[in-house]
């Protein structure tokens, strides 16, 4: 049950939206998304973060915090603005699931590399919790502490050991040379791109259903 | 002249070598007879002491049989050999051509001699003994992840393409015999159903020459795992048409009930073979579960249970191939869980001997079978077979790609179709099935056999020639000799999180919902059954992590010491660098543990610098490549380790690091190693990462290198000391002065030393688990 009216009065602003993001998506999709986004609010207007948290498959999840939050996060919307929101339209939840559009095969070059952009640019953002554009050792072990929170009784030792590990090997490869007395301070956002170059994500980090090819509409304008 | 007749002799021999091997018929007694009766005249004109008691004796016909078999596995090893001494030759002429033509000279030999050539590619000895090794091979070291993110795609193209295949062939082999000819000549009495045999036979992709022919072109993953992954699965399907055409040839017609049987065996054969395979799978797992105190005999559970899932599904009529594959994929993460690090290697390696041997022989054999014959060379038949076979495979695959591209995230362009049809080749298989077939109901079975023949020599000479050189050509994109970092490991998983949750949030049961599902039961449940002990609750990361120390750990003792190592990345980051100054410093008891934390971080800042080197393996299913293993090295090189050990004891003071090792550490690695298996297995007392302890040198030093737990309870007095700790077991804890204490202590220090890391203290393609 969905609010039909309220959908097709707003489904020209919906369509825009995913323009914006350069995705191709069709009207079905759409609607899709608008019936699951009604039945989480409860058919409110807005969902909060309790709607999300009492999805009950998420409780097996190690990241779900992260993940709801990154629906929250100002900084995914686009439009420059950093903060959080309490409640999210439609608009903006379709927003968030927009990074997870695989990429058109027709694609350019340089449309890929855009939309790779994007979704790396999503990832740094739930990891960077701060907002201060790097990934100091503090945040990245709180990423490997929840990645490994459900398994088990694991010492918080073994998590900051990977996660130093981890950011060692980060400097190592885009700082290599450091005096002693240096301090790297964290992964900026490049260095994140350097790091994760060897994984495709224009294909990995996408969801299967939002692929339907049968586009109805495609914009040419390139996002930020 | 007595020379010549042994030499002939020999020669003769080696020619009739599985003549016993296998159950043979009566066609060979009167070799045998021969022989015998050639020997004895042989044994008479030598024996001409007149000796009352033979002090030297011949007697050839006791090991005759193990003599041959030997011969021709010997003959086999030397090619191979040959092969990679000759400088250019192996980067032309992929090994899989040179062998045939290596079988074609022998076989020659055999018929020069005037004597009759030996049916070697007998069916039996190749279903039973020669095909399973490289199955189990293939199907052991299946990289998981890759082929279950394309088993749509990948049996799609097994299934449906094959089926396309042959009656595609068939049918219009059918056509051209019926029209293009003459009535009176013999090929329009073939009638439609042998035809479609001969279609169902010819059509399967052949694992063993895609295998040969493609781990010389290192080719990407994906187009590796499509078109391995196909010629593994249409074992199946072609199980299923061969006996279906067989059955029906035999009796002459077909009905509609017949077909639809037809229909249900597929499903029949093709679950059933993995059911067979899975089984046996997790009963060799649960069964390594046990073997904690029989480390020797490890290997032989698996080899064991693999083959007799083979042999139970050929039994059944099911696909042995499939439950090969089935078993060796289902067992793997659990078995490499249990059992020892050299149990592992020892497996590896003898999967890999074996299916080099048993690939060399097939290919030898198929060039002496072609010798042997019998054949009947008809221009129409085999011109044609061959064409259609060319134009089938490529409507076929740009066919099914339309439609599978529908259904894929990355798409299939157009270069990767083109591989994907090109590197349909045609091998050993067709061939043996051919030579089964039964002469009364196929009069024209040496047809059959000469067009197969032709067949897989065209596309194993000029397809495996020239994919390479087209590869190249057309730019496909290689394989990526990507190292594994740990951070592309922990965002792997963070996406795989990512996206499940994701997919919960959309209320879409997709993909990543299943899998993680799967992943979720299979740690709850089956990783307890079939994992002993405490490694069933290690979770994914922490197992990567923890190979990553240990390879480290192996390469830095394999170099002896990071200091003058042309690493990748030359960094001169450590670990202080990465620290957040600590805001103050206060007492100067503290400055003990400061000066030790920047030893070991120096100690660790050695350790990843080797992360940034180069791996030594290729992610792939490269026959000829294995992992360097640090263990063997020979003797010889342990004098050029002592000499490097000297100096960097000179080195390592100046760096206060990774303290010099006692001269003759390697040795006592090695003859450690050799002995005490259970002393150094991996078994972590609890969820921790293992640690290397170092010893003082101490009486008994060499005896007294462990593995602790790298945060000990014991070891967290103070909450600096983090990493590898390196302590003396006899050393107070209490704050001491620094410098030249400390130093003196340093250089006393063992190196550390591996002593059985755990399995698969080498990368997998795969993680240990399941993705």
């Amino acid at each position: 049950m969905y609010n039909y009216k309220h959908y097709c009065k707003n489904l020209h602003k919906y369509i825009h939206i995913v323009d914006v993001c350069f995705f191709t998506v069709s009207q079905e999709q759409i609607k899709n998304l608008y019936q699951r986004f009604q039945q989480l609010s409860g058919n409110h207007e807005k969902i909060s973060r309790d709607d999300l948290e009492r999805i009950p498959a998420l409780n097996n999840n190690p990241i779900r915090k992260q993940i709801i939050t990154a629906f929250f996060d100002k900084r995914n919307q686009h439009q420059n603005d950093v903060g959080s929101l309490d409640e999210i339209g439609f608009e903006q939840f379709l927003m968030v699931m927009s990074h997870f559009r695989p990429v058109n095969s027709t694609a350019t070059e340089e449309e890929k590399v855009t939309v790779r952009k994007q979704k790396l640019r999503f990832l740094f953002n739930m990891h960077d919790t701060d907002n201060d554009g790097i990934i100091t050792l503090d945040e990245y072990r709180t990423v490997v502490e929840e990645l490994l929170s459900q398994s088990g009784a694991i010492e918080t030792e073994v998590a900051r050991s990977i996660a130093d590990a981890a950011m060692l090997e980060v400097a190592s490869t885009n700082v290599p040379h450091m005096a002693p007395d240096d301090f790297y301070e964290g992964i900026t956002f490049e260095h994140f791109e350097q790091i994760l170059k060897g994984i495709e994500m224009e294909s990995r980090m996408s969801i299967r259903f939002l692929d339907m090819n049968t586009a109805t509409m495609r914009c040419g304008k390139l996002s930020s | 002249k007595g020379k010549k007749t042994l030499f002939q002799h020999l020669v003769f021999l080696e020619g009739s070598v599985f003549t016993v091997a296998v159950a043979s018929s009566d066609q060979h007694s009167p070799i045998t007879a021969h022989s015998g009766s050639h020997k004895a005249t042989d044994h008479g004109s030598h024996n001409n002491t007149g000796k009352a008691f033979p002090v030297l004796d011949l007697n050839y016909e006791n090991v005759r049989v193990p003599f041959e078999i030997s011969l021709w596995v010997l003959l086999a090893s030397l090619m191979k050999l040959g092969f990679h001494l000759v400088p250019h030759l192996s980067n032309i002429v992929p090994e899989s051509c040179l062998l045939i033509v290596v079988g074609l000279l022998v076989g020659g030999i055999i018929r020069g001699t005037g004597e009759t050539v030996p049916p070697v590619l007998d069916s039996k000895l190749f279903f039973y003994i020669l095909l399973p090794p490289i199955i189990l091979d293939a199907g052991y070291f299946l990289p998981i992840r890759p082929f279950m993110e394309n088993l749509g795609t990948i049996l799609i193209f097994a299934v449906v393409g094959t089926l396309w295949n042959a009656f595609f062939v068939g049918g219009l082999l059918y056509g051209v015999c019926q029209i293009g000819t003459e009535s009176s000549s013999i090929l329009s009495r073939i009638g439609l159903l042998q035809c479609l045999l001969f279609g169902s036979i010819i059509s399967a992709v052949d694992p063993v020459a895609v295998l040969a022919v493609f781990e010389e072109i290192h080719i990407n993953e994906l187009l590796h795992i499509l078109v391995f992954g196909e010629s593994l699965l249409n074992d199946a399907v072609t199980v299923v048409l061969y006996h279906l055409f067989e059955e029906f040839s035999g009796i002459g017609s077909v009905t509609l009930l017949k077909g639809f049987l037809g229909v249900i065996s597929f499903f029949v054969v093709a679950l059933g073979g993995v059911l067979v395979g899975v089984l046996y799978g997790i009963l060799a797992a649960f069964t390594s579960r046990f073997t904690s105190h029989t480390r020797v005999i490890e290997p032989l559970f698996v080899f064991l249970y693999s083959y007799m899932a083979y042999l139970s599904a050929e039994i059944f009529h099911l696909s042995g191939i499939m439950a090969l594959i089935a078993c060796g994929a289902v067992m793997r993460p659990y078995v490499e869980a249990n059992i020892s690090h050299k149990s592992h290697t020892t497996i590896k390696y003898f999967l890999k001997m074996w299916s080099s041997v048993s690939e060399t022989l097939i290919f030898i054999f198929l060039g002496v079978a072609t010798v042997a014959g019998p054949h009947d060379w008809n221009w129409t038949f085999v011109t044609v077979t061959v064409i259609l076979c060319l134009v089938a495979r490529v409507i076929g695959v740009v066919g099914l790609t339309f439609i599978i591209n529908k259904f894929r995230i990355v798409k299939l362009t157009t270069k990767d179709q083109f591989i994907i049809a090109y590197g349909g080749l045609r091998g050993a298989i067709a061939f043996s099935l051919g030579f089964l077939l039964n002469k009364e109901h196929f009069p024209e079975r040496e047809i059959f056999l000469t067009a197969i023949i032709t067949v897989i020599f065209f596309t194993v000479f000029v397809q495996g020639m020239t994919i390479k050189p087209l590869v190249e050509l057309l730019a496909v994109k290689k394989k990526q000799e990507a190292k594994r970092s740990i951070n592309e490991e922990i965002h792997t998983q963070f996406l795989d999180h990512l996206l499940t949750g994701i997919e919960d949030i959309c209320g879409h049961y997709g993909h990543h919902h299943w899998k993680d599902k799967l992943n979720r039961f299979n740690k709850k449940y089956v990783k307890k059954c079939l994992i002993a002990g405490e490694r069933s609750k290690e979770p994914q990361l922490i197992a990567f992590y923890h190979k990553m120390e240990m390879k480290q750990a192996i390469q830095l003792v394999e170099s002896g010491g990071g200091i003058k190592m042309p690493s990748a990345v030359p960094s001169t980051v450590s670990m202080q660098n990465i620290q957040p100054r600590p805001s103050t410093k206060p007492a100067p008891e503290r400055a003990i543990p400061q000066l030790s934390k920047n030893k070991e971080e120096e100690i660790r800042k050695i350790l990843r610098t080797n992360l940034q080197r180069t791996r030594q393996r290729l992610r792939s299913y490269n026959r000829h490549t294995l992992v360097a293993d640090p263990y063997e090295d020979g003797l010889s090189d342990l004098f050029l380790k002592k000499q490097k050990m000297f100096q960097i004891e000179k080195k390592m003071n100046t760096y206060l690091t990774v303290p010099a090792p006692p001269p003759d550490s390697p040795t006592m690695c090695r003859a450690r190693l050799a002995s005490d298996p259970q002393a150094y297995s991996i078994k972590p007392a609890s969820n921790k990462v293992p640690m290397i302890q170092v010893d003082l040198a101490s009486p008994q030093s060499p005896d007294s290198v462990n593995l602790l737990d790298e945060f000990g309870q014991a070891n967290q007095q103070e909450e600096e000391e983090q990493g590898l700790m390196m302590k003396p077991p006899s050393r107070p804890r209490e704050a001491k002065k620094p410098s030249e204490e400390d130093e003196a202590k340093d250089q006393q220090r063992l190196m550390r030393c591996l002593s059985d890391p755990g399995p698969s203290a080498d990368e997998d393609e795969d993680g240990a688990f399941l993705p």
